[in-house]
This record gives structure tokens, sequence and C-alpha cells, in this order.
């Protein structure tokens, strides 16, 4: 417990992260042990490679764009905040939070959940998935094993379906509708032990 | 008169003294007759009772429901417990109903990825690995709390049990198994070099590792041994713990290689070459890599002498060593035997984090540990192909010793390319997805 205390006492502006993110004191010691041993240079930010060193993400298929989603557009960096309030995406959703609608969305919601992943589509972030879009992350995750006609009927098909105002991309709100059957906060959550 | 009653004082208290020893004396031979039928003979010729597999079963339905009244526990008292949903071999249980393409097929890769930005697998290996379930060591859950008093009771019982009967019994068997060994080894040294002397000196090995085995209350699986090393090649296996070569030694017969050391250390290494040869290294010598690689060469050439066996990863505590050998044994050009060895966590946590523990300390802590549970797969023989260099020679190796074994293929050090080995596995996810995609087939 002392030790929980200390790292806390490092960090700055803890307690408004806390509260923004929901995290737990010990998460967050926990994120920031984490942190710490991603940036091998103590630089006190991360960059992209970085994020690269990780094996297991450098085997994911979308893992560029997973490390992408990280920094915002001009930014090279990440410091513990961005990187933690990112993380956050990934909380389980809190099953007792009033349905408030003048509050501003949690950063674990439902809604913030899916524009997370959204975005990993929507990667010149003109808020629509064109086709082209929804192409190229059919091929990271396929690549060599379906051919050119395949991938484009699976897009053209998944287009159809969730193209409800006809305009050949898929916004926002067609996204959420296609999804709304998916048990989202089960599939973008991950759980932490201790 | 004062002489007389002390003298009298005494000669009350002897038949007592007398009861007790022979109590003593009849729970002693008991105790070793036990030993001796159970343990030591089974080891001696390699038959096995299966009592450990059976005490290894009991444990875990034990190990479950400590679990269960963990998280019940934890949730009577609004503890936040999580755990994580994947399992260290990403098995793709998300997507086990896909059969199209869906928009939401991406969150399975996505909590992937993000899962191991969370906590990497380098992370998990040092510090000691979280566990979904308890296995009733403190030391492995820093989750436990007080939750009720029956867990705590069970957990004291565990203690006793660990600490009362197991280590005792445990250490008494490790001095017998090594002492054998060094006692063994120097008698046969005497003999002349022929074919009976390496008989002998293979039994006597075998024997001695299998005691330490069950000195440890290893329960080991052998995969695939129509794989196992042969005469005048090299074995490489993966290296998580000193209790390695033990677990391999005790299946086949190993020509060792290291550095003397002093102590107990330096006295069993010189009673085991006697028997076999075995290459040891000065400390002086470690450091040129010539005379390393001359003497590995040398010893592979011999098609009498035993394989060698190798830790590219390192044994020695001394980290020049593990340089020397890295790329080494791989520039020998003999065939090359991987193994992959793989721990159970569930049991005990096998691996040593050498700045943490001295090596005392960690045996001490193995041998208090439920039981070592790891499974040991003879992978098939690999050779140098033209035009690779001993670096994509020895990443070929890792690579199929780390799949095997479904470790994390963490790269020797960061000099070296990665390409070939990233591209194979993202092929492989990416063949995996692809599968679960049925309605592919239509469309072919």
């Amino acid at each position: 417990m002392g030790s929980t205390n200390s790292t806390l006492s490092r960090i700055p502006n803890v307690e408004e992260l806390m509260q923004e993110t929901g995290f737990t004191p010990a998460h967050i010691v926990r994120l920031y042990d984490r942190f710490e041993a991603l940036d091998k240079e103590k630089t006190g930010h991360l960059r992209p490679q970085d994020f690269g060193a990780i094996n297991r993400l450098a085997m994911n298929p979308i893992g560029d764009r997973i490390i992408g989603s990280f920094f915002s557009t001009g930014q090279e960096t990440v410091d513990f905040h961005s990187f933690v309030r990112i993380l956050a995406h990934f909380r389980p959703a809190d099953k007792n939070r009033p349905k408030d609608p003048s509050m501003p969305q949690p950063v674990n919601s439902r809604t913030s959940k899916l524009k997370f992943a959204f975005q990993l589509y929507d990667q010149d972030k003109d808020g629509k998935i064109s086709r082209a879009e929804l192409l190229q992350v059919l091929r990271s995750m396929l690549e060599m094993q379906v051919t050119e006609e395949q991938l484009e009927s699976i897009a053209d098909r998944t287009i159809q379906e969730a193209d409800l105002d006809k305009d050949d991309a898929i916004s926002f709100e067609e996204f959420r509708k296609s999804l709304e059957k998916v048990n989202i906060d089960h599939k973008m959550s991950i759980r932490f032990l201790r | 008169m004062k002489w007389n009653r002390l003298r009298g004082a005494e000669l009350n208290f002897n038949p007592f003294d007398n009861l007790l020893c022979i109590l003593l004396g009849i729970s002693f031979t008991v105790w070793f007759t036990l030993l001796l039928v159970f343990i030591i003979v089974p080891a001696i010729f390699g038959v096995s009772f299966g009592i450990r597999q059976l005490y290894m079963k009991t444990l875990l339905k034990i190990f479950e429901w400590a679990t269960h009244r963990i998280e019940r526990g934890a949730k009577d008292n609004n503890h936040l417990l999580y755990k994580p949903y994947s399992n260290g071999d990403g098995s793709n249980r998300d997507l086990d109903h896909a059969s199209e393409f869906e928009m939401s097929d991406i969150f399975y890769f996505c909590r992937q990825g993000v899962e191991s930005i969370m906590d990497d697998e380098v992370t998990k290996r040092f510090s000691a690995e979280e566990l979904e379930s308890w296995n009733l060591l403190t030391r492995s859950n820093y989750n436990f709390q007080h939750i009720s008093l029956r867990l705590t009771v069970l957990w004291g019982l565990g203690v006793v049990i660990r600490y009362g009967f197991l280590l005792p019994l445990r250490v008494t068997l490790a001095f017998t198994g090594v002492g054998l060994l060094v006692v063994l080894t120097s008698i046969i040294g005497f003999l002349p070099n022929g074919r009976m002397k390496n008989f002998l000196s293979e039994q006597v090995h075998l024997m001695c590792y299998r005691i330490c085995v069950r000195a440890l209350t290893a329960i080991i699986t052998y995969h695939d041994s129509e794989n196992k090393p042969k005469n005048g090649g090299i074995c490489v296996a993966n290296h998580t713990s000193p209790i390695d070569v033990i677990i391999l030694a005790s299946d086949g017969c190993y020509a060792m290689v290291g550095q003397i050391h002093g102590g107990l250390m330096g006295v069993i290494q010189k009673s085991m070459v006697k028997a076999c040869p075995h290459i040891w290294f000065e400390r002086s010598e470690v450091k040129d890599r010539h005379l390393v690689a001359k003497r590995l060469s040398d010893h592979v050439e011999d098609k009498t002498k035993l394989p060698i066996l190798i830790f590219p990863e390192g044994t020695c505590i001394n980290n020049t060593s593990v340089m020397m050998f890295k790329k080494g044994s791989f520039e020998i050009g003999s065939t090359v035997y991987p193994v992959a060895i793989k721990y159970d966590p569930r049991f005990g946590d096998a691996f040593w984090n050498s700045s943490q523990f001295g090596m005392v300390n960690y045996l001490l802590r193995m041998m208090s540990s439920w039981a070592i549970v790891c499974s040991v797969w003879y992978l098939p023989p690999m050779t140098r192909e033209e035009g690779e260099d001993a670096v994509q020679f020895a990443n070929r190796v890792k690579a199929a010793i780390a799949r095997q074994g479904g470790l994390v293929d963490l790269l020797w050090d960061g000099g070296l390319k990665r390409g070939k080995v990233k591209d194979t596995f993202k092929e492989e996810q990416q063949k995996l997805y692809s599968k679960m995609l049925t309605n592919l087939g239509s469309l072919r």
C-alpha cells in the first residue's frame, strides 16, 4: 500500500485523471508501471516506436491502427495522461450510472467505445467509413488468405447492409445502428486482475 | 545420602527415555522405507506409480474451489476483482460464431491489441504471473484478503502441509539425489573407458536426476519423444529456470556445458566429468570465443559422445557467458535439436527472478510450492540452410521453439532484424481469422 501512494504522488494531476477516467488508484499505479516499462528512454512520453516494440501488438493485423489511435493528429508523442485516457475506453461500463443526458458521456460508455472503434475504420477522420477505407481494414485482417474479388464482395455486402442513406459510405449513426444488437461492453472491455 | 537419591531419580527416567528412543527409531525406519519404496526405487527403474498425477488432479479441484470462494467473496464485498479475457494463446472464443464478416469483428483484434499494450508477456515474465485461479500461495495472489474463515483455514493447512511435510521430504530427497550422483559417478570414474562405463554412467545420471525430479515434485509430460537428440547433435532449449537442466536430463543423457563453479556445484561438476565427458570451462576460458567454439565442435564430431545441452539464453549468472553461447552454438554446423519447455503456472511459479532471489532462496521456494508441472516438446531436428547465417538460423530455431510451447517469441537481442518472424505470426492470425469466415467458401 505504501508503494501505491508513493507512486501516485509522482504523477501530476492524478486526482483529476482518476475522476475523468474512473480508474482506481491501484489501476493507475499499474498503468504507470506499464507506461514506464514501455518508455525505455525515460523521456516521460511514448512514441510510436515504443508501441511497436510490443511483439503481440506487432503481429496484430490492425496493430498500426491501434497505435495510431493514441496519437491525435499532428502529435508525435503521448504522455501518461493521454495514454490513460485512451485506455479508459476499455474499462467495463459502470452499470449503475444514472442516465443523465445533460452530463457528458463518460469515456467508457457504449457510445464512446463505438466512437473508438469507428475511428479505427475511419482513418481520414471525415466522419464516414468509405468503401476504400473498409477495404483497407479487410485487407489488413485477411491479406494473403483471400483474393481481391472476395474482399470487394465482402465490402460491398457490408456497405449494402449498413448504408441506410445510400451514400456509399457508413456514417457513425449507421455504424451504431448496425451494431445495436452486439454486446459492445463485453467485446470492448478489458478487466484487471489486482 | 544425597548421591543415592540422585541415582534413584535417574533410574526413574530411563524407561521413558527408552520408549521415546524406540518410537523415534520406528518412525524413522517407517519414513525411510516409505521413501525408498515409493520414491527412490521407482526412480531407479524409471517407473511411476501415478501418485503425482493423482496429486495434481486433487490440487486442481481444490484450487477451483478456492477461486470460486474468492470471487464470491469479492462480489459480496463489492471489491473490484477483474480477470483478463484473453488466454495467453489468443484463442478465438469471441469469434466462434462468426460466419460472415461483420463490422464488429474488428473489436476482437482491437481488444487483443489494447490488452497487449496494457500488459505484455514481457512484464508478466518479470513479476510473478497473475493467475486467474488462486493456488493457495499468497505470493501469487495480490487480492488475498480475509474473505472467509474456511478459505483462510485451508490456506493455513496448505502452509502446514507444504512447509511441515513436503519441504523436509523434498530436501531429504534432494540431498539423497545429489549425494548419490557425486558418489556413484566418482566410483564409475575408476572403470576403464568402454561401453560398460558409458552404460553405467548413463544409468547413474538418469537415476539421480529422476530422484531430483521427485525432490521437486515435478510432473512432466514429454511429447514427441521420437525427436529426442542423438549423439553428435546439439540440444537447444528455452530457459525459464535452473530446473530446466534437471527436467531434460531425467529423460535423456546429455553432455552439459558450463563454467566451473566453486563449492558444492564444483564438486558435483568434477565428479560428473569423471563418469562421462562434459564440457566445463574455466572462468578465463569463457571469454575466448574461439576456444569455446573449438571445444564444442570437437565434442560434436566425436559420435560416441553424448549430445550437448545448451540454453542459448544462458544458464550462467555471469552475463558475458550468455553472449558467448548465443551465436556460438549455431555456428558449429551440426544438427540442432530444439526443445520447448513450458511450465504450468497454476501450481507454482518456476520463474527465477535472479535480481530478487538468490539460488538457495529460489530452490526453497520451489520446494515449498505444491508441484512443478511442465510440458516438454521435442521438435524435429534443424540444420543451417544455404545462405543462412548463424543469427538467422538461431532466430528460426527460436521461433520454432516459441511457437510450439505457445510462448511469445521474444527476440534475443534488439539488433536482429524482426522482418521474418513478425510476418509469419501476423499471417497466422490472418489465416485463423479467414477460416472463421465460412462464407468465403461459397465465393471461391
